[in-house]
């Protein structure tokens, strides 16, 4: 759980409060907090004067306006068809293997959520993943853990 | 059928004195300009394949002063990543072509679309938006371009769902009609355009469209961007004269043991080694936004039809019945057959059903989700059981 403060009204005066500010407060809401709590949505509902169960209802269609509790760093593998056949599964158990989480979960201490995606627009470097923003390419079991150690120093 | 061979080009990524191009659009009348583009023969290269003049003419027509021009940046087709490199390298001639639309059409506003897993490029975008803006300013242009950001939904790159998002709502594709040249964003009249369109369109501009015509075929003008992965020693980006065979595309792209192509993405064709010769790379044969998957003998065409139907149940916005419950019972249906739990004459019910979807689906994602479906069963179909 995160605490909004100010967040949500600076950014209703930043992009606005008409319904077509709503993806933008929320997108970065996501990019700071990495996932939208009631409050957070409430909070949205408030600014721009309609109810929360629209915000809910128009978050919960987009993947990445996560309403579930994910850690710091959102870690993305993809699982379409290219990454599935160059070793995207090599991948996932090595991730798995290295936080301790299986796929969907969140680590204990809130450093990392594993999940998957689909296709990332990096066919040509399969496997990728994105980390957070941070797309990762031609991955092995060697060079995925090199990335998440970057991200446990940080 | 007469196929052109496979050549190289080099138009899109080809550096140009951008100024000097879109001092020339904005002293043409929109007329000339729409005309240009129209003799070109461009068809949209997002997919659907709509001449390109031909939109920009309907909402050029339109009486209302407002208008928008969108670019669909959001490359969610399985293996296109075309797009991403095209922002990458000239994301100028996006921004060129844009304007260059806005005055065929009278269009102010542009907005891009760009997918979420694109985002890390935004810092960059923006600072060629800048450098962008304050050129056309110095040409003495009014016109002005903002980005608005998906969220990792395949079907917002649907062009009416696309405008829903933009708008602030859930990605649901409305009805047609109304077209988006009448009714797209904000109910205005909109041109929306993939990417490589706009920058082609430029491109028209800047050489003239006699010179586009040289290349690619009747139905096929030009040549396009195309995004190269699976089984193939040299995956990438590679820009090709429209109207050459699969054949010939294996030739060069292929390991030496390619036993299919998909091309289009999970939404398109698959064609098998028996059909390479006589299957033309276009819209008078398999059409294609780009992306061409090789697969070769030592895979499993029962791995790549449950990976897309995986895709598509996932991603089918869930609005309308044929699609979202037709996804499902596709995949579960191939699961079936597999597993021996079902006869394999059931795969006969199978295409039966896809091939409703395509009629009774809302929107080009139930529609096309058929077009895997049944080149996949019908070429492979002992891979399928077995
Ligand atoms: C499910 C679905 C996804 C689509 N995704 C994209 C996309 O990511 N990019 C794109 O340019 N067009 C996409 N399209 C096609 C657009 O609806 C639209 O036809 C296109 O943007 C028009 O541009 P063009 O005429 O320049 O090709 C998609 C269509 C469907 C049905
Ligand atoms: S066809 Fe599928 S994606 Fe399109 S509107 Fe219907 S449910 Fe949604
Ligand atoms: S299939 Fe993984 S990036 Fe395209």
């Amino acid at each position: 759980m995160y605490q909004t403060g100010n967040m949500v009204k600076e950014l209703a005066d930043k992009y606005g409060r008409k319904r077509e500010s709503l993806m933008p407060i929320l997108q970065d809401i996501v990019k700071k907090h990495n996932y939208l709590t009631d409050e957070a949505m409430v909070e949205v509902a408030t600014e721009l004067d309609i109810s929360a169960a629209e915000v809910y209802g128009t978050a919960s269609f987009y993947t990445f306006l996560d309403t579930e509790e994910r850690g710091k760093n959102v870690i993305r593998v993809c699982k379409t068809i290219t990454c599935s056949m160059k070793g995207k599964n090599d991948v996932i158990s090595t991730l798995e293997e290295i936080l301790k989480i299986k796929v969907g979960q969140t680590t204990p201490d809130k450093m990392f959520t594993l999940l998957e995606t689909n296709c990332i627009g990096w066919c040509h470097k399969a496997p990728a993943m994105l980390v957070n923003d941070m797309p990762y390419t031609d991955l092995s079991s060697e060079t995925v853990i090199d990335v998440i150690k970057g991200y446990m120093r940080k | 059928m007469k196929s052109k061979g496979l050549t190289k080009v080099d138009l899109i990524f080809e550096s140009i004195d951008a100024k000097e191009v879109l001092a020339k659009a904005f002293s043409m009348t929109p007329e000339e300009i729409i005309n240009q583009v129209l003799e070109s023969g461009l068809k949209g290269r997002g997919g659907a394949g709509f001449p390109t003049g031909m939109k920009w003419k309907f909402t050029a027509a339109e009486k209302d002063p407002e208008k928008y021009i969108v670019c669909n940046a959001d490359e969610g087709e399985p293996g296109t990543f075309k797009d991403r490199e095209i922002l990458d390298r000239v994301v100028y001639k996006v921004y060129g072509g844009m304007a260059i639309a806005g005055k065929a059409m009278g269009a102010k506003k542009g907005y891009i679309y760009l997918r979420g897993e694109y985002r890390f490029l935004l810092p960059q975008l923006y600072l060629e938006l800048h450098k962008f803006q304050k050129m056309i300013a110095e040409i003495g242009y009014d016109f002005t371009i903002e980005y608005r950001m998906g969220s990792g939904a395949y079907i917002c790159g649907e062009e009416s769902a696309l405008f829903e998002s933009i708008e602030g709502f859930r990605g649901e594709p409305r009805n047609k009609p109304p077209y988006p040249t009448t009714s797209g964003l904000f109910s205005k009249p909109t041109s929306i355009n993939n990417v490589e369109t706009l920058v082609t369109a430029m491109m028209i501009i800047a050489k003239g469209p006699q010179e586009y015509v040289k290349l690619g075929t009747k139905d096929s003008r030009g040549s396009k961007v195309f995004s190269i992965s699976g089984d193939t020693p040299i995956p990438g980006i590679f820009e090709l004269e429209l109207g050459m065979t699969v054949q010939e595309f294996v030739n060069e792209f292929g390991d030496g043991d390619t036993k299919a192509v998909q091309v289009g993405g999970a939404s398109g064709f698959c064609v098998p080694r028996k059909k390479f010769e006589d299957t033309i790379i276009g819209f008078e044969g398999v059409p294609t936004g780009g992306s061409m998957k090789l697969f070769n003998s030592s895979r499993s065409m029962y791995n790549v039809l449950h990976n897309y139907l995986d895709f598509f149940t996932e991603e089918s916005c869930g609005q309308c019945t044929p699609c979202r419950v037709g996804c499902q019972q596709l995949l579960k249906g191939v699961e079936k057959v597999k597993k021996g739990e079902a006869k394999s004459t059931y795969l006969n019910e199978l295409v039966k059903l896809a091939d409703t979807m395509k009629v009774a689906s809302k929107c080009g994602l139930g529609q096309s989700v058929g077009n895997a479906f049944r080149s996949i069963v019908e070429n492979f179909r002992e891979e399928i059981i077995y």
